[in-house]
């Protein structure tokens, strides 16, 4: 801690050439990015028949009809509690696998990841691995650098273009869409999101990288507080690797560590940071360094796992030369039970209540101005608001009547019946007109509790909401 | 808490010298394309205050290049939708009174218009509810004072009651009995024990039964023999439980004693044709149109 010259406010981004490495949990990488890519771009294009004039995407978020539609479910907007839910559920499963095994959203399924892994595909395609490319950044530019990065930029691009265009299928008709932007008669906010998205995407996958991670992302400042010692995390075994040495062959070399030095494990990281410097928060777990270090480990003729996933509290039982707790005794803990335990509570509580829903949905205001209206035979009369959404696919009829209090007499607004007929998948709105005889108990009294009685007169299911009449209170 | 900042050697990172509990704050290096975007953000903003109105003077502020205001915008919005909406407000003049509710489009529009007129011109004295007040009729009742077919509802908004600015107005005047002498006082007592009577009300019998020739000779005239009201002179019924200016005995007295003079404007001169049909709908359809 000697003071020498003053630290710069400001550095450039020093650039990151990652190398190309081969091993399990690369191959795993590989297998979950063709999942995810499969399902962002299949999705929107899986057909479901919900019967005539309804749309036929399987997963379609309907912002003009303001509709919601998830395979046989259909959200309404009122009904929003139900992403609610499943945004808590995406939390709190975050909270469970963060505690459990770390960063693993980070390093395996962040879109963030999964797309600068691909760009970094292109790029070593492109201009060759991690030594090429060194020397490429390091060259004066001439024909062959130009045309170099103009091909990755290019193939940048397009993945971007494929990004942002798979992503407006997912609100409104696909193959509508997709024939409305080849013949260029796509809507104005298609065309941006579009090219929003592609620019995010290129300025993001292709230069941004490990930045958007240290510099943007809340998430790595956030997850320190849902890991322990018990959490299972890519780490650097020191007691085994220190002290680390290149020259196994000079004096002294039977007292080294089994690191040598090779730098394997900093080469192959997408961040640019090293492992053996211990946790750190540029390090979004992509245990690209173990499958670095077990390759080196095994041409050396070293067990490996120098770097491996570990947990922090086996270091000391290692560093007497025990066996670490086995991986699921470290995974099962009071914590990650009861994250589990509300993860799944949440979940079985939104399936229920999916399952509880009505078939129509009633909410009934009272007119309350005026509260009441004397009518000239001295009968009092008030005005309900009803709105009645009809979340079936077909026109349905619907009766209304009052319970609580005898002798009311019911009518629909411009009407003289107490019935309405209301369109396939609308909200409609009906004035209801509830009047109390002259000299009536309700009529005379300040409020009367009644419950308006909305039956469909076809299925007959019938839901009831609960009211105030109110009179002249003498 | 806070040592001096330390400097360390190229390659490392020093501390800032705040230190909690001994976690130092480590004094890392804001990233170069930061401070781009951060001058970025100083030329956009210089360039945003001469593009647009930002820079405040004496009387109001630079206009910016651009010519943008916010008032300029309002306007040529309002006259999109004046534009937009001039050809069903056409058809809603046009078509006949009768005929608007049977239309949808015509319907819908004129509700919702309607509404708006209502809520700016008539809510003042009727109420924004409709319910009105003491001398101004509730029009959610089914009792006109003039009739509340859609053809009397758009007559009365077109030409207003009472009023002096327009000739066509309905126009009726009820004698102040008392005030000029026309009835004793005992003769009014009489008359509005009828009056209670005939409305259904407590009343003396003995008085009534006085009051009920009193009624003859100087109320049926315009109010019916019955005391059912006539809408051709704007007399109201008598008999039915609503009341403009009170049913109970002392506002009966004032009424026959000093009479009343309900006044409305005409609106032909402030409201458009079809503006007045959309009010005149809307009215009609809050539950007493006829």
């Amino acid at each position: 801690m000697s003071t020498t010259e003053p630290t710069a406010l400001y550095a450039a981004r020093e650039p990151v050439f990652p190398r190309r490495v081969k091993g399990r949990f690369r191959s795993l990488k590989w297998v979950l990015m063709a999942m995810m890519l499969g399902i962002y771009y299949v999705t929107p294009w899986i057909r479901w028949d919900r019967g005539p004039g309804m749309p036929d995407q399987a997963v379609l978020v309907d912002l003009a009809n303001r509709r919601f539609f998830f395979f046989m479910i259909e959200i309404w907007p009122h009904e929003f509690y139900f992403v609610a839910g499943l945004l808590i559920m995406a939390g709190l499963g975050l909270f469970l696998f963060t505690s459990a095994l770390g960063r693993v959203w980070c390093g395996y399924a962040c879109p963030q990841t999964v797309w600068t892994d691909l760009y970094i595909l292109v790029e070593r395609w492109v201009e060759g691995d991690r030594n090429a490319r060194l020397r490429l950044w390091n060259q004066k530019w001439d024909l062959r650098k130009a045309r170099l990065r103009a091909v990755k930029w290019t193939l940048w691009l397009l993945i971007g273009v494929a990004t942002g265009g798979a992503w407006v299928f997912y609100f409104t008709d696909a193959p509508t869409l997709l024939r409305d932007l080849v013949t260029l008669q796509a809507h104005p906010a298609a065309w941006m999101t579009i090219v929003i998205l592609t620019l995010t995407t290129f300025a993001f996958g292709g230069f941004a990288r490990e930045q958007i991670c240290i510099y943007a992302c809340p998430w790595p400042r956030i997850q320190a507080a849902m890991m322990d010692e018990d959490t299972i995390t890519v780490a650097y075994r020191e007691w085994r690797g220190e002290p680390r040495g290149k020259h196994r062959k000079a004096e002294g070399a039977a007292a080294l560590g089994d690191c040598i030095d090779c730098m394997a494990c900093v080469n192959v990281c997408p961040m640019g940071i090293d492992i053996r410097d211990g946790q750190q928060l540029a390090c979004i777990t992509c245990a690209l360094c173990i499958d670095a270090c077990d390759e080196v480990m095994g041409k050396i003729g070293k067990p490996r796992g120098l770097i491996d996933y570990l947990a922090l509290k086996d270091e000391a039982a290692e560093r007497a030369g025990a066996h670490p707790k086995k991986i699921w005794k470290h995974i099962f803990r009071v914590r990650t039970l009861v994250y589990f335990v509300l993860w799944g509570g949440i979940g079985v509580a939104l399936v229920v209540a999916l399952f509880l829903r009505s078939p129509f949905d009633v909410s009934v205001t009272p007119v309350r101005n005026p509260i009441f209206v004397t009518l000239s035979d001295g009968s009092i009369r008030n005005t309900y608001e009803v709105r009645v959404r009809n979340k079936q696919h077909e026109p349905r009829s619907f009766a209304f009547s009052v319970a609580g209090v005898p002798d009311l007499a019911v009518t629909v607004e411009g009407g003289t019946e107490a019935a309405q007929d209301i369109a396939a998948d609308t909200l409609g709105e009906t004035r209801l007109y509830v009047v109390a005889p002259a000299g009536s108990a309700a009529a005379a009294a300040e409020r009367s509790q009644i419950a308006i009685w909305i039956e469909d007169t076809t299925s007959r299911d019938r839901v009831s909401v609960d009211t105030i009449f109110n009179g002249k209170g003498q | 808490m806070s040592k001096a900042p330390t400097k360390t050697p190229a390659g490392q990172v020093g501390t800032t010298g705040h230190e909690w509990d001994g976690i130092e704050e480590l004094n890392n290096p804001l990233p170069r394309w930061w401070l781009w975007t951060f001058y970025a953000t100083i030329i956009w903003a210089l360039l945003y205050t001469i593009a647009y109105p930002a820079w405040p003077l004496i009387s109001g502020a630079t206009p910016g290049i651009l010519g943008q205001s916010t008032r300029a915008d309002v306007a040529a919005e309002i006259a999109r939708v004046e534009a937009a909406n001039a050809p069903i407000e056409a058809r809603l003049a046009a078509t006949d009174l009768t005929q608007i509710a049977a239309d949808p489009d015509l319907s819908n529009y004129a509700m919702n218009a309607g509404g708006a007129v209502f809520r700016t011109w008539c809510a003042q004295c009727h109420g924004s509810g409709a319910a009105g007040a003491e001398g101004y009729p509730n029009l959610l009742d089914n009792d006109w004072l003039w009739g509340g077919s859609i053809e009397d509802i758009h007559a009365t908004v077109t030409h207003g009651i009472r009023n002096t600015t327009d000739g066509e107005a309905r126009y009726s005047e009820m004698p102040k009995f008392g005030a000029d002498g026309l009835l004793e006082e005992a003769q009014i007592a009489a008359v509005v024990q009828h009056v209670l009577a005939i409305s259904g009300q407590p009343h003396d019998a003995v008085l009534a039964a006085e009051g009920a020739t009193v009624f003859a000779d100087n109320c049926a005239a315009c109010h019916m023999e019955e005391g059912t009201g006539d809408r051709s002179q704007g007399a109201p019924n008598l008999t039915d439980a609503i009341w403009l200016y009170g049913g109970d005995e002392a506002s009966l007295t004032e009424t026959v004693t000093n009479a009343r003079f309900g006044v409305m404007p005409n609106w032909n001169t402030r409201l458009s044709e079809a503006e007045i049909r959309a009010v005149a709908s809307y009215v009609h359809s809050l539950g007493g149109g006829e």
